[in-house]
């Protein structure tokens, strides 16, 4: 390693960044884009779900049943003549679900016979209707309590669920799906900051002109990396940055820790990044490459939004390979649990196994000759 | 002294589909010391590998190649250190500036602040680029660029240089100005090895190695490539008949082995010494270049010369006008910028009409203009009688159009490329076959059918490329640069075509860079900055630039003396 | 015309196909992705692991955990015997939630009193979090009712029966396959069209075109072609093992899927020639449809539902031709649609496939490097 060679190698770098907005654009603009797009669009929480509602024989008693349901934000019910114009409109997707009280609720209630509530949601979505089915059975819930309470009955269930969640005690799904997607869009930044630089040079003839120079390829890969890797820390500032302020994103654990094992993620994204710049030696290819392995395995596969955990076995050891998956896992936990070393240490050790990896086959294959 | 650059029974060869191609074979020569060395070849000769090889970008498969008594295999760094190499694509960052790109250099080879100031400013002032210190190398034009690549390589004060086709798109004047840089280092005790397509390029080395096939065909002085070639050499006048014609007829004689047009006539290269005159003809004997030996070299080394067949049928009969391309007043802005600024010609039917300047003169945007590519800004385009600013897609079916680049669906092969365009230009059925075939066979592209277009050499490109325009029989054909990058036997054979289409009745429009290919032209325009500085024929251009000092000057000298002067016109004005 | 449109089409396809590497990424990825995300992508739960703190050795309470025992959702990884280890088991991601019974839960239970369980649950992933906790209490519920039913306790007021519909099971597969056929249809043509312009511009072949008689239609129409008939085999396919394979029911007939995925391609094939047609280098082409990828992916319905997004965002999405496609596989797939029904979704798709088309045109002959 010449040092003197290496600073004109980066400076060179940093000037080509100056001059071409593209490279800025991608680390900078990029993340603030997608972060706005997607910390806003992506939502696990349903909230205002239309609820068709058919009372067939209203009394106070159902009146006081539905009363709950108009009171819960996670609500918005319409009321329905017959049951035949609601099961029209969850056809339609006009509504979400149908609660049905039938003509004989009043009755069976007064008698104490257990009257039947129907409640039908729409099964296309399924995680959807089980979080409205979820909320439904809630309000069921609290009404048998208001109703043991009003009429001082001890009629209350034998089991009392005491539900404790930690780390995240609204279940606010933004505050877990922001840090993985920090995650899922640094892969993006890093694959394609570095995927095109290489490949360019190839391209436009240049490498082949820094070949014939007494440059080692160690120093022009180290040349080729500092600039971009600056780049990447400054977007991963930019994310943190907004999803503390802008998200309300709590930051639990020490920003000094997931600065240090952000540089260690993107040290294997863009090691990868190279890789596939090096193989491919052309931009075209590059950036294919890059956007087949990166975003949608990034997206699905690594625990950003389905979790690892309920995956088949040989798809879960899939998961092993995505850079991403460590980074999410690293990301969730600093900023909703705080440093807790023995996930961070197993992550990063993946994270920095990947880069030694991932920058060492680089180096090796990087042979200073041009076939 | 060990030698600056020896090659030792070398072999190289590179995977092409599934078996390997053999660049170089058994290759063996070593280059003398502070002297200029030629290397000339036809395409897919093995040129550009063997820079490669010595540059100690590419290990030899067999055998040695040594820099200055270093092996390239185990010491290619401690070479790199001592060489400067110039890659074909100058392997400039675009986005950098001049005096950035001389840095970045500067700082790779290591040099010192203070040599690196001294070095620079000499080579600034030597290529005359210290004014573009700030420009961004995307912004020169091509011969600036070459300068600046040339400046780059040569930043350390190399022993031994590599030039890997320096001068290939570049205009006289910079071509000129590159000659006077390389001789000043030869000066300073460097050794240059430098490929070339230029034959006048080629007489000014010291010597020259003739590469064909991968091994060395020849490899002396150009004085001796001509020696046994003097007294084969005339010049044929016929008064009544024009050079075409004449050229036409003398090739057809056995004995001839190459005729070729010039300022005054026709020249000829006789298979015996011997001139062989017939009826009116004037033969004056004239001395041998290097052109004449090249011919003759590589004429014996593939046995079969292409025969050029005769005019291909009468194409579609244009329609009864006298010009058949008008130009009035044409204006295109980008911008701000004036890429053609009014200009105005007449091209007459069956015409071979060139567009002659410098790079970035204005000629490739006048020529999408006339092609419909570009809508032109203001003024009347007149195409085969249809005005272009109104009417574009039906003159498009009359004309054929040859990109610079031979723009060719790459990985379709050639048969695959034919068809597609027979098709695009609406022809089918029997026609259509009867077409196809003809292009195979007048093309010679039969051995090339089923091979990607992008594998081809670039002779062969080229052939392909002309006869995919030519489908359609279309009476005019534009020839965008079609012999940049060309190798001279595919270049005169090429022009044989085009000689042959404008007989035939084909108007050809054409632009290139390379003045003797000028003389081709019935009719010429020599554009600089968007305006055209001299209409005529190629006579008329020289005669314009003659005076005491050169009574008789090439087509070289007038191109450089009519650029000067607009230039001095240009400044005087400003 | 037709002839110079099928040599176009030919071509198209020749170019496609004679490159080994670009058959490749035509035909693998697809394939590879199908099979790993139809498996991967879920959100159900399955072997969630689970720690018990069980401080009370009476028979409620064994039956209590033999419940949570039995399902296929959870799996136990660990039993406690103290407080203090609930704390990192949970935060090093070993167990999702730990379960802690009271010294007194039989006494409770025996005198009719009310008796707690405790759920402590890592909320990190909040969903997985949620829907755990659903899980657990529907166990909850079942013990009650048997105990209840067993020990006297009386019958509640009123009982809630939820009935899912076209979905019984709530299998989130059944939602999520059908969603990869517009993801991969979607990604598919994309890499067929979003470069075919940027890549004959940049290697001077679109000049070559565009001096032949060949209109903007005619090209447009070869351009469009290879997309189309790529596109339609591969969601074909897809559809066909999304049945076969993964066993997600069809409901519905083939003609609305067929009409939908027709609308749907030329949407797309339309707005990837309009990104390829702007682009001037193939760089700038796959940046662009790079860019017009992730967000219709993200902001479609795919994954999270339109519905909870701000409204400003769900506004956005009216201009993203998935959004509608998905409406339409999963209704053909799962709700039986006709195509009465999904005339609200045809027309969009059908409006931006001519709009982007049109401008792809006008593009071709005005896009002026």
């Amino acid at each position: 390693m010449n040092a003197q060679r290496v600073k004109h190698l980066i400076r060179k770098e940093f000037i080509q960044i100056v001059r071409d907005p593209s490279a800025i654009a991608i680390a900078f603009v990029m993340p603030v884009l997608l972060l706005f797009l997607f910390g806003y669009g992506v939502s696990l929480d349903a909230k205002h779900v239309p609820v068709a509602v058919v009372v067939d024989h209203p009394t106070a008693d159902t009146s006081a049943f539905v009363g709950g349901l108009q009171q819960s934000p996670y609500f918005t019910p319409t009321l329905y003549p017959s049951i035949h114009a609601a099961r029209q409109a969850l056809m339609q997707r006009r509504a979400a679900g149908i609660l049905w009280l039938r003509s004989d609720f009043s009755r069976k209630l007064a008698q104490g016979a257990s009257a039947p509530v129907a409640a039908e949601v729409n099964g296309v979505d399924a995680n959807n209707a089980r979080i409205v089915e979820g909320y439904l059975e809630g309000m069921w819930q609290n009404w048998l309590a208001r109703r043991a309470v009003d009429q001082a009955s001890s009629r209350a269930f034998p089991i009392r669920a005491d539900p404790r969640i930690w780390f995240n005690p609204a279940l606010r799904s933004r505050d877990y799906l922001v840090p993985g997607l920090i995650a899922v869009i640094m892969t993006l930044i890093g694959a394609l900051l570095t995927a095109l630089v290489v490949a360019r040079e190839w391209e436009r003839g240049t490498m082949e002109a820094l070949m014939a120079t007494p440059a080692t390829m160690g120093e022009i890969i180290v040349g080729k990396l500092v600039p971009y890797f600056l780049m990447g820390i400054g977007g991963m500032l930019l994310s943190v940055a907004l999803a503390v302020w802008l998200f309300t994103v709590p930051l639990v654990g020490s920003f000094w820790v997931m600065l240090l094992l952000s540089a260690l993620f993107l040290l294997a994204a863009l090691g990868m990044g190279l890789l596939i710049s090096s193989a491919a030696r052309n931009q075209f290819a590059a950036a294919q490459i890059a956007i087949i392995v990166t975003f949608l395995p990034a997206f699905i596969l690594s625990g950003f939004i389905f979790d690892i955990r309920s995956m088949p076995v040989p798809i879960r050891l899939l998961t092993h390979l995505i850079a991403a998956r460590y980074f999410v896992a690293i990301l969730q936990t600093i900023f909703l649990a705080g440093d807790i070393w023995p996930i961070l240490l197993k992550n990063g050790l993946a994270l920095g196994l990947m880069a030694v990896f991932f920058l060492g086959v680089t180096a090796l294959r990087s042979k200073k000759r041009l076939d | 002294m060990s030698d600056p650059l020896r090659f030792l029974g070398v072999t190289k060869s590179f995977p092409r589909g599934h078996g390997r191609v053999e660049a170089l074979r058994d290759l063996d020569f070593a280059l003398s010391p502070g002297r200029i060395t030629g290397l000339l070849g036809p395409d897919g000769a093995g040129k550009t590998t063997l820079m490669r090889l010595a540059a100690g970008l590419l290990w030899p498969d067999q055998g040695e190649v040594q820099v200055l008594g270093l092996d390239t295999r185990r010491e290619a760094s401690r070479i790199q250190a001592q060489i400067g190499y110039m890659p074909q694509r100058f392997g400039l960052y675009e986005d950098l500036t001049v005096q950035e790109n001389l840095d970045l250099h500067a700082g790779l080879q290591g040099l010192s602040e203070v040599t690196r100031r001294e070095r620079q400013q000499a080579l600034l002032t030597l290529t005359a680029l210290g004014p573009f210190g700030k420009r961004r190398a995307g912004a020169l034009s091509g011969g600036m660029k070459q300068k600046l690549g040339l400046a780059c390589a040569l930043l350390r004060a190399p022993r031994v240089l590599l030039l890997d086709e320096p001068t290939v798109g570049v205009d006289p004047i910079a071509r000129r100005e590159l000659w006077r840089i390389i001789e000043q280092l030869k000066q300073e005790g460097a050794t240059v090895l430098m490929s070339t397509a230029y034959f006048d390029e080629a007489e000014r080395c010291d010597e020259i190695v003739l590469l064909h096939g991968g091994q060395v065909l020849g490899r002396d002085t150009p004085a001796a490539f001509r020696a046994p070639l003097e007294g084969r050499t005339y010049l044929v006048q016929e008064e009544a008949l024009g050079r075409r014609k004449l050229q036409d007829r003398l090739q057809q004689r056995p004995q001839i082995q190459d005729a070729r047009i010039l300022a005054q006539g026709v020249r000829v290269l006789t298979a015996d010494a011997r001139p062989h005159p017939e009826g009116a003809e004037e033969w004056r004997a004239v001395g041998a270049t290097f052109e004449d030996a090249f011919v003759a070299r590589l004429g014996e080394a593939t046995s079969a010369r292409p025969v050029i067949a005769a005019p291909s049928p009468a194409a579609a009969a244009p329609p009864p006008i006298d010009s058949i391309i008008e130009v009035h007043e044409l204006r295109r802005f980008f911008g701000d910028f004036e890429a053609v600024a009014g200009i105005g010609f007449e091209v007459k039917k069956g015409q071979v009409f060139g567009l002659l300047g410098a790079n970035g003169a204005g000629k490739t945007t006048t020529f999408r203009m006339l092609c419909g590519l570009l809508p032109a800004s203001s003024g009347t385009l007149r195409v085969a009688g249809v005005d272009m600013r109104h009417a574009r897609a039906a003159a498009r079916a009359r004309i054929g159009y040859v990109s610079q680049r031979f723009s060719l669906y790459g990985n379709l092969s050639g048969a695959q490329n034919l068809a597609f365009f027979s098709s695009a230009y609406g022809l089918r059925g029997g026609k259509r076959r009867e077409r196809l075939a003809w292009a195979i066979d007048e093309f010679q592209l039969g051995e090339y059918r089923d091979t990607n277009a992008d594998d081809l050499p670039l002779g062969i490109k080229q052939r392909l490329a002309l006869a995919c325009a030519l489908l359609h029989e279309p009476p005019i054909l534009f020839l965008d640069e079609p012999t940049s990058g060309v190798d001279p036997l595919a270049r005169r054979e090429f022009w044989q075509r085009v000689n042959s289409l404008a007989q035939s009745g084909v108007t050809v429009l054409i632009t290139t860079h390379f003045m003797d290919e000028a003389e081709y032209c019935d009719q010429l325009v020599l554009m600089s900055l968007g305006e055209v500085l001299a209409h005529g024929s190629p006579q008329d251009i020289r005669a314009s630039a003659r005076d005491e000092a050169h009574p008789d000057p090439s087509m070289d000298d007038a191109f450089i003396r009519l650029i000067e002067a607009h230039e001095r016109q240009m400044r005087r004005a400003s | 015309m037709w002839t110079r449109i099928w040599a176009l089409v030919v071509k198209e396809f020749l170019a496609l196909l004679r490159d080994k590497k670009s058959r490749v990424v035509l035909i693998g990825p697809p394939l590879i992705q199908l099979l790993v995300f139809g498996y991967a992508a879920t959100f159900d739960l399955n072997h969630i692991p689970y720690a018990v703190y069980n401080e009370d050795q009476g028979q409620a309470a064994r039956e209590l955990l033999a419940g949570f025992r039995g399902s296929a959702n959870f799996q136990q990884v660990a039993t406690l015997a103290a407080n203090r280890q609930i704390a990192p088991i949970i935060n090093d991601e070993r167990a999702l939630f730990v379960i802690h019974i009271g010294p007194h839960f039989d006494r409770d239970l025996l005198l009719h009193r009310s008796a707690p369980v405790q759920v402590i649950v890592d909320g990190r992933d909040s969903n997985t979090a949620s829907v755990a906790l659903n899980y657990v209490n529907s166990i909850l519920l079942g013990f009650d009712r048997r105990w209840a039913a067993e020990h006297h306790w009386g019958v509640p007021p009123a009982r809630m029966v939820v009935r899912a519909w076209f979905n019984p099971n709530l299998l989130s597969r059944w939602f999520i396959v059908p969603g990869i056929v517009a993801l991969l249809m979607l990604v598919v043509t994309l890499l067929v069209t979003g470069l075919s312009v940027a890549r004959e511009r940049e290697q001077g072949t679109f000049d070559q075109l565009l001096v032949t008689p060949m209109t903007p239609a005619e090209i447009l129409a070869g351009k469009a072609l290879p997309g189309l008939i790529t596109g339609a085999l591969e969601g074909a396919f897809i559809a066909v093992m999304a049945v076969l394979w993964f066993k997600v029911p069809f409901v519905a007939s083939v003609l609305p899927l067929a009409i939908g995925m027709l609308l749907f391609l030329l949407a797309a094939i339309g707005v990837g020639l309009m990104i390829s047609s702007l682009a001037v280098t193939q760089q700038q082409g796959l940046l662009g449809a790079f860019l017009f990828l992730v967000p219709s992916i993200i902001l479609s319905g795919f994954a999270t539902p339109i519905g909870n997004m701000p409204v400003i965002v769900q506004e956005l999405t009216y201009a993203n031709p998935m959004r509608y496609f998905l409406v339409i596989v999963r209704g053909v797939f799962l709700e039986g649609d006709t195509l009465a029904n999904l005339w609200p979704q045809y027309w969009p798709l059908a409006l931006i496939a001519f709009l982007s088309m049109t401008a792809a045109a006008w593009l071709f002959r005005h896009r002026m490097a």
